[in-house]
C-alpha cells in the first residue's frame, strides 16, 4: 500500500507541476459546470407560461414531470444534454494523466529504474489508475457540487430544482461518473503500454468520449432520451467494460516489451 | 553470490547473450567489458528481473530469476544506463519515492545520508532539471544504494561524464568495494576497469574470457620487465638469454626487455647475473601492456 501511495503522490506532483495537465483538470470541470448554469441564468426569464414549449422535441416530454410547464421543460431539456457533456469531465481529465503515465516514463526513461524495484505490476497500475481516477472523479463531484449551488441560486422555478435533484442525476454523477472515470484511465493505459510518444497517447485515448458524444447527439437530435433505465444500464455495462479493461490493461503491460522494444 | 549457468537471451532473430556460465563472488568486483550491443545491458537486466531469459538460469543471492523476482529486486541495487530520475521533481523527492518503493525502515535518514555522501545534500530541494550530468549520476548511484543493497550493478556509471565527475564517481565505487559490496560493473572504460574490477569478464554475445586484468595481461602477452643500464644493452643480451628462466629477450638502446613467467622470483637472480657481466643498472620496472591491448587482441581475435 506505501508503494502504491507513493506513486500517487510522485504522479501527483509532476501533475501539479506540469501546467499545461493541470489546467485541464480545473478548466474542464469549471467549462462545463459553466454552461448549463449559464443555459439556467439566460433563460430563467422565460416566466412560468408556455413560452418555448415548441421547442422541446416531442420525444423529451417523457423525461420532463407531467406538472412541468414548457420553459421549464425546456430549461431542463437543456440542461440535462449538458449534463451528458459534463459527464465528459471524468473521461477527459484521466486522458491527460494516464497518457503521460506510461510513455512519459518511457520517454524519461524513468520506467527502468521505476521496474527494477520491487513494486509489482498490479501495485504499479493500481497508483497510475488511482493516480489518474482520483482526481478526475472529485473534479466531476465538485464540479456538480457548484453546478447545484448555482441552479438552487439561479432558478425560481421548484419543480425545475426538484428536476435537477433527481436520483438519476446523482447517480450518473456519483457511479457513473467514476466508471467512467476508471474505463478512460485503462484506456490510456493500455493505449501508452502500445504506444512511444505522449502525444499519439493522448489522442488514441480521446477516443474514449466518442461514445458519450454520441449520446450527447443523440439525445440533441431526439433520437435517444437519457432517463433512469439508461443511465442504469450505462452503469452496468461500464461496469463490465472496466472489469474487462483492467483485466486487459494489466495483461498488456509487459514489462520486458516495454523496455526493449520501446525507442 | 551470482552464479548463471547457460543463461541465455534471444529478441526474436537477434542473439543477444549467448549461453552464459560465470560465477561472481561475494565482495568481488566483476567487470563486463564488451563493444556495443554486446549483450552487457541485456545481462544486466535479466540478472536484476528487468527482462527474462530464453534459457538458462541465474541465481542471484540465493534467489532464482525467474522464480523469486521481487525477492531479487529487493536485495540488488542498478545504475541504469541512463540516470532516468524525475526532472520536475527536488533530488530529495526523487530518493524518497525510491526509499519508500524499496521498503525502507527509515525513509529520510536514508536519503539523507546518501545526499550528504555524494555532496548533494545543499542541493536537495532542487528540481533535478537543472542538475548537471555527474550531479545526476550521483543522484542515480544513491537510489540505487539507498536500501542497502549487498549486489550493485552499475551500467556505464561513468559514461559522458566530465573528468573531474568520472574521478568523483570512481572513487566512490571504490568506497563501496571497501564496504564489501559485490558489484558488476558493465563499462567502455577500460581503465577504469582495470583500477575498480577483481576480475573481468570480455563480452561479445558471448562470454569471451573471464580472469584478472594482471593474469589476462599475462595469458596473452606474458609479463614483460624493462631493465634500464647505463649505456647500451646490446652487449648483455646473449648473458641473459644463457639464463634457463628466460624466454623472449631484446636490446632497445639502453634498456633490456624480457619476457619472464614470475618476475617476482627471477628478478633477483637477473639482477645479480647482469651486474656478475659489468652492467650498471639504473632500474628495473614491469612493462605494463594496457587493459586495452588485451580487450582489443580479444574481441578482434572473436
Amino acid at each position: 500500500m506505501n508503494k502504491i501511495q507513493a506513486i500517487v503522490r510522485k504522479e501527483w506532483a509532476q501533475v501539479y507541476r506540469n501546467r499545461l495537465v493541470l489546467l485541464s483538470i480545473v478548466f474542464m470541470p469549471l467549462l462545463f459546470t459553466a454552461i448549463p448554469l449559464i443555459i439556467l441564468y439566460t433563460t430563467r426569464d422565460m416566466g412560468s407560461g408556455t413560452a418555448g414549449a415548441t421547442e422541446v422535441p416531442p420525444q423529451f416530454a417523457q423525461i420532463c414531470s407531467a406538472d412541468m410547464v414548457g420553459a421549464e421543460c425546456f430549461q431542463y431539456y437543456m440542461v440535462s444534454a449538458f449534463m451528458l457533456m459534463f459527464m465528459m469531465t471524468p473521461l477527459i481529465i484521466p486522458v491527460n494523466i494516464a497518457a503521460f503515465s506510461i510513455v512519459g516514463e518511457k520517454t524519461t526513461r524513468s520506467l527502468e529504474p521505476l521496474l527494477a524495484t520491487p513494486i509489482t505490476t498490479v501495485e504499479l497500475l493500481a497508483a497510475k489508475n488511482l493516480a489518474a481516477t482520483i482526481p478526475a472523479v472529485l473534479a466531476t463531484w465538485l464540479g456538480f457540487g457548484l453546478f447545484l449551488v448555482g441552479a438552487l441560486l439561479i432558478t425560481t422555478s421548484n419543480r425545475l430544482v426538484s428536476a435537477l435533484l433527481n436520483p438519476m442525476w446523482l447517480v450518473a454523477v456519483l457511479v457513473v461518473g467514476p466508471l467512467l472515470a476508471i474505463l478512460s484511465v485503462n484506456f490510456s493505459m493500455m493505449v501508452s503500454s502500445r504506444v512511444n510518444d505522449p502525444r499519439v497517447a493522448e489522442q488514441l485515448s480521446a477516443l474514449v468520449i466518442l461514445p458519450l458524444l454520441a449520446l450527447f447527439f443523440g439525445q440533441i437530435s431526439g433520437f435517444i432520451v437519457v432517463n433512469q433505465r439508461v443511465v442504469l444500464l450505462m452503469a452496468a455495462v461500464l461496469l463490465l467494460l472496466d472489469s474487462g479493461l483492467i483485466w486487459l490493461a494489466v495483461r498488456l503491460f509487459e514489462r520486458e516489451t516495454i523496455l526493449t522494444r520501446w525507442r | 553470490m551470482i552464479q548463471t549457468e547457460n543463461l541465455t537471451k534471444r529478441f526474436g532473430d537477434v542473439l543477444a547473450v549467448d549461453d552464459l556460465s560465470l560465477t561472481v563472488d561475494e565482495g568481488e568486483v566483476f567487470g563486463f567489458l564488451g563493444p556495443n550491443g554486446a549483450g552487457k545491458t541485456t545481462t544486466v537486466r535479466m540478472l536484476t528481473c528487468l527482462i527474462g531469459p530464453t534459457s538458462g538460469s541465474a541465481v542471484v543471492n540465493g534467489h532464482v530469476v525467474g522464480r523469486e523476482n521481487t525477492a531479487i529486486r529487493r536485495t540488488v541495487g542498478i545504475l541504469t544506463e541512463t540516470p532516468g530520475m524525475y526532472d520536475s521533481l527536488s533530488a530529495e523527492y526523487n530518493l524518497e519515492l525510491y526509499a519508500r518503493l524499496y521498503e525502507v525502515g527509515d525513509p529520510k535518514a536514508a536519503v539523507e545520508k546518501y545526499l550528504r555522501m555524494l555532496g548533494l545534500w545543499e542541493r536537495r530541494a532542487e528540481d533535478v532539471g537543472t542538475f548537471s550530468k555527474g550531479m545526476r549520476q550521483k543522484l542515480a548511484i544513491a537510489r540505487a544504494l539507498l536500501h542497502e543493497p549487498r549486489i550493485l550493478f552499475l551500467d556505464e556509471p561513468t559514461s559522458a561524464l566530465d573528468p573531474e565527475s568520472a574521478l568523483l564517481i570512481r572513487d566512490f565505487v571504490s568506497g563501496l568495494r571497501k564496504q564489501g559490496r559485490t558489484i558488476v560493473l558493465c563499462t567502455h572504460n577500460l581503465d577504469e576497469a582495470d583500477r575498480l574490477c577483481d576480475r573481468i569478464g570480455v563480452f561479445k554475445s558471448r562470454l569471451l574470457v573471464v580472469d584478472t586484468p594482471a593474469r589476462l595481461r599475462s595469458q596473452l602477452f606474458g609479463r614483460k620487465v624493462v631493465f634500464h643500464l647505463r649505456g647500451a644493452a646490446k652487449p648483455f643480451v646473449d648473458s641473459v638469454r644463457a639464463l634457463p628462466f628466460s624466454q623472449e629477450v631484446r636490446a632497445v638502446d639502453n634498456k633490456l626487455v624480457l619476457t619472464l613467467d614470475d618476475p617476482e622470483a627471477h628478478n633477483p637472480d637477473l639482477v645479480r647475473a647482469l651486474v656478475g657481466v659489468g652492467a650498471d643498472i639504473q632500474f628495473v620496472g614491469e612493462l605494463r601492456r594496457s587493459l586495452e591491448d588485451v580487450y582489443l587482441q580479444l574481441v578482434r581475435s572473436s
